[in-house]
């Protein structure tokens, strides 16, 4: 099948207003007799569902959490993007627009990330009216802060939670269309398999998890906002229970899976502090604001720090390098995310790491409490030269600004960051592939949509702080209840799709079959101990550095540990109950079968570009090299094992922005 | 670190459930107290027995899904900590942890110690929202200005995680500090004001007719929550709850 990517015709900024003038709309008596399913409920998932239920539609939403105001959106916490120029310094649409393609590594579609532009600014509003409370200045108006790739000031906050505030933000809006009836809510609720009648998405597969049964659910159209898969690296940000099964189980049934390997290895994150770790800790990037990065210029000194045998603030001034300010003056501190990741890791193979395992940089404060303490000293006419006053001023408004993330550190390591600099080492955070979809959301299956991190599109091969939760709102208020309509339109004389058809009882055996399988095998490892060695290998050999040799590697260790998997892994209890262990066996099967397609897409891509870093494609001071012949999107089609997927290629055109070398100098 | 685990087992909503004693050694400092669990779970399954079944997702405090008593106290000993967040460190080798689940009539438990806390989402159903559709037309966010003491003061309300740690650590099971967050949140803001009233007499009833407690002052909610939500809400709550009755 050829890749039709449907982007309208016309100049950029008129492209989405004139689709949406011309595309098809259902009427209001219609809406109510469809049905529309919403699988997760995070920001795009329960923004989307919200929104399709106040236009009139049946929705039917989906989540595994026990409600969903605990969608791993609400972990976010730095902040949304949007082109207010509330600060009058020189933001507006387009910059939004061009900032996102750069950073994105020019490997995005361009009518994508200008609509996401423009509607960036609705976002705010429409959070604004809901109640959302966004941090504010003395005179009552919305704040905003700076974020990593950007030389604007377009991000608006809620302190440190501003995930949580958008998201229960979006849940307030669907409890509302709950409470009227129009959201049918299924909390702890697993999809586990999407049904196609007749070529289009009709429903799903979907499993009650208190309860153990395998239930069956139609609907005229099937919306994926199940969010990303950084958990195959097993160690990362995301959630425990954040997974790929509702995107990998579309993929198996005919979805394309584009750029698997772009994944985004965020810079400032708590280091791993042993084998036992579960998950790993993010520290906002909007620390970058104020902590200075550095490790010491002398191997000599950074063994000392290692060995606690120095403290780092003991070491002087001169005897530190702060690496990202002497790399990159332009931007400093606030280079994009991919950048300042592989900076540090640099440092840190070098042997300049700060941690006991040499694996941590310094996230350092010290500069930022004096200046603001100076800054109230002189406010407040108190002595500027007073350096205990100093520091008790500064730390004051360190704590104001960022007082939830420094307890949340000093709970985590036990150390206390407005005394000594933060300790921080890169981890995955987001995954910038996903599903392939349309301008319209729509993926290669007719009537399944995918939104927000499912989905592949707006960020390319590198996301920009604070976008994520821009473009989760933005697909799921503004982008899908408009495009979900024209295609829709086709069904309003369809009526209520039953689901005793041959489709759904073949998908419900096929999904029963697989859990009996695991309640039945009987071997002798827990889950997580697949889980943990897929993680290894993801992280040596499809992480912030990969090469070729590697990447063959992976592929077969992923194969051969999946057979393992299948053959000697040990799930207690039955089907028919509340089983945690069953339910994280199923997904990490198809973690199991997602990373072997991730080292496929990444041993493909014979380039460096954003979060994806081939060691064989680099500039000569290291940085990552871009190849014009592979500027497409790679969109993967299933054929039964994962290394034996398909690859289309959809060719990205860029008519309003050049192409550069991306330099953040 | 060697300790001794006393934990509530319970097959499920209708069977009886009862403390099960579990010894476990070698547990680092540096760990979370839900990978001490995960390693009791992980030696469960190696030795074909049930492992003990919890909540928790997000592990870093935010998502509200773990809850525990432990010890005595929803969440354990630390104070502002969600029980994801409480270290080992806390604890000292040796020691007996007594876990249960979070106990309210309002939360019926599910299996072991995960809990059915759904009644928080029919009071927001009832009231929790601003009835704003989503339009590219809601006015500029900048077109009402909200001073800064307000906007913090809702923030401070709204960033309630719905653990139910105020329920779960009242002798009445009082679901008012969870409640009085959301009211607050909404009363300091301009928005929704037109509403005020059918939202506080609505997730009320609703608060009520969910079996919840009600409030004697007790304050043991403020204490335990680990997002440090205020008694002033409850206060704000009522006051919101009279101004309604005065109304309507």
């Amino acid at each position: 099948m050829a890749l039709d990517s449907k982007i309208p015709k016309g100049p950029l900024a008129d492209k989405w207003t004139n689709h949406k003038n011309t595309i098809d709309l259902v009427n209001p008596a219609n809406k109510r007799l469809l049905d529309v399913i919403v699988v997760g409920t995070g920001l795009a998932g329960g923004s989307a569902a919200a929104t399709l239920a106040e236009l009139g539609y049946n929705v039917k939403a989906f989540c595994f959490q026990d409600s969903p105001r605990r969608a791993h959106s609400i972990a976010a916490q730095g902040g949304i993007n949007a082109a207010k120029n509330y600060q009058g310094d020189g933001d507006s649409t387009y910059r939004l627009f061009y900032d996102t393609v750069k950073g994105g590594d020019y490997r995005s579609r361009e009518a994508n990330v200008h609509r996401l532009a423009e509607v960036s600014t609705n976002i705010i509003d429409q959070c604004v009216a809901q109640g959302v409370p966004f941090a504010r200045d003395y005179g009552g108006l919305l704040d905003n802060r700076s974020f990593g790739g950007v030389l604007v000031s377009r991000t608006f906050y809620a302190k440190g939670q501003t995930g949580q505030q958008l998201l229960l933000g979006a849940y307030s809006a669907m409890n509302r269309q709950i409470g009227r009836g129009k959201i049918k809510m299924y909390n702890r609720h697993e999809m586990l398999d999407v049904v196609v009648v007749d070529g289009k998405a009709r429903g799903i597969i979907a499993r009650n998890l208190v309860t153990g049964e395998i239930e069956r659910h139609s609907a005229h159209a099937v919306v994926l906002g199940s969010g990303g898969y950084g958990n195959v690296f097993y160690l990362s940000t995301n959630a425990m229970g954040s997974n790929v099964t509702a995107a990998w189980k579309a993929h198996k049934r005919g979805a394309y899976f584009a750029n698997p390997c772009y994944t985004q290895i965020h810079p400032t994150c708590i280091p791993v502090s042993g084998d036992h770790q579960s998950k790993l800790t993010l520290m906002s990037e909007s620390l970058r604001n104020d902590g200075r990065i550095w490790v010491p210029k002398n191997l000599e000194d950074a063994k000392a720090i290692q060995n606690r045998e120095l403290k780092p603030t003991d070491l002087a001034e001169d005897k530190r390098d702060y690496f990202l300010e002497r790399r990159y003056p332009a931007f400093g501190n606030l280079v994009p995310r991919d950048v300042a990741s592989r900076a540090a890791k640099e440092r840190c193979d070098a042997g300049f790491g700060v941690n006991k395992t040499g694996e941590a940089v310094f996230l350092d404060f010290a500069a930022a409490i004096i200046r603001y303490g100076k800054e109230k000293a002189h406010v407040k006419g108190l002595n500027e030269e007073d350096e205990a006053l100093i520091q008790t001023l500064g730390k004051e408004i360190v704590k104001s600004k960022y007082g939830n993330l420094f307890q949340m550190y000093e709970k985590i390591v036990d150390e206390n960051p407005y005394e000594t600099p933060m300790m921080i080492y890169p981890a995955v955070h987001y995954t910038m592939g996903g599903i392939w979809v349309d301008y319209n959301l729509q993926t290669t299956i007719p009537g399944l949509y995918a939104i927000g991190e499912a989905n592949f599109s707006e960020h390319g091969a590198n996301r920009l702080g604070a976008s994520a939760l821009m473009q989760g709102l933005a697909d799921g208020y503004f982008v899908l209840p408009y495009t979900i309509g024209n295609y829709l339109s086709k069904d309003i004389r369809t009526g209520p799709i039953s689901t005793d058809s041959v489709e759904f009882e073949e998908a419900e055996a096929k999904v029963k079959s697989e859990i009996d399988h695991f309640i039945n095998n009987k071997g002798t490892k827990p889950v997580d101990y697949f889980h943990k060695r897929l993680g290894k290998i993801m992280w040596n050999k499809c992480g912030m550095a990969r090469n070729e040799t590697e990447l063959k590697e992976a592929i077969e260790e992923i194969s051969a540990l999946r057979d393992e998997f299948y053959k000697d892994v040990r799930v207690p209890g039955a089907a028919n109950e509340f089983n945690e262990e069953l339910a994280k066996a199923g997904r990490v099967a198809d973690f199991l079968e997602l990373g072997e397609l991730f080292a496929k897409d990444a041993l493909v891509r014979e380039e460096s570009a954003g979060g994806h870093f081939r060691e064989e494609y680099q500039t000569a001071e290291g940085e990552a090299q871009r190849r014009k012949e592979f500027q497409f999107v790679s969109a993967w089609e299933y054929k039964g094992a994962p290394k034996d997927a398909e690859l289309h290629k959809e060719e990205l055109v860029y008519e309003n922005i050049e192409v550069k070398e991306r330099s953040y100098k | 670190m060697n300790l001794t685990l006393q934990i509530w087992r319970q097959e499920n909503a209708k069977a009886k459930g009862k403390i099960v004693e579990y010894p476990i050694q070698d547990i680092s400092p540096d760990m979370s107290f839900l990978e001490m669990l995960d390693i009791l779970n992980r030696q469960l399954i190696t030795n074909g027995d049930t492992p003990v079944a919890f909540d928790h997702d997000c592990r870093e405090g935010i998502c509200g899904s773990c809850s525990l008593y432990i010890n005595g106290e929803a969440h354990g000993p630390d104070r502002r900590v969600t029980t994801c967040q409480l270290h080992m460190r806390k604890f000292k080798d040796g020691d007996t942890i007594f876990i249960e689940p979070f106990r309210a009539d309002a939360f019926p438990v599910i299996k072991d110690l995960v809990v059915d806390r759904s009644a928080f989402d029919r009071i927001q159903h009832a009231g929790g929202f601003i009835s704003v559709n989503t339009s590219g037309n809601t006015q500029d966010g900048n077109s009402i200005p909200i001073s800064k003491h307000d906007a913090d003061e809702a923030m401070d309300a709204a960033t309630c995680i719905g653990c139910g740690a105020c329920v779960a650590s009242c002798k009445n099971s009082s679901a008012m500090l969870f409640v009085g967050a959301k009211v607050s949140q909404y009363a300091l803001l301009p928005q929704g004001q037109i509403e005020a009233t059918d939202r506080v007499q609505n997730m009320v009833a609703q608060m009520d007719l969910e079996g919840f407690g009600n409030c004697t002052n007790t304050g043991a909610c403020e204490v335990e929550c680990p997002k440090g939500i205020s008694l002033e809400t409850i206060a704000r709550m009522n006051r919101e709850l009279i101004k309604a009755s005065v109304k309507s």
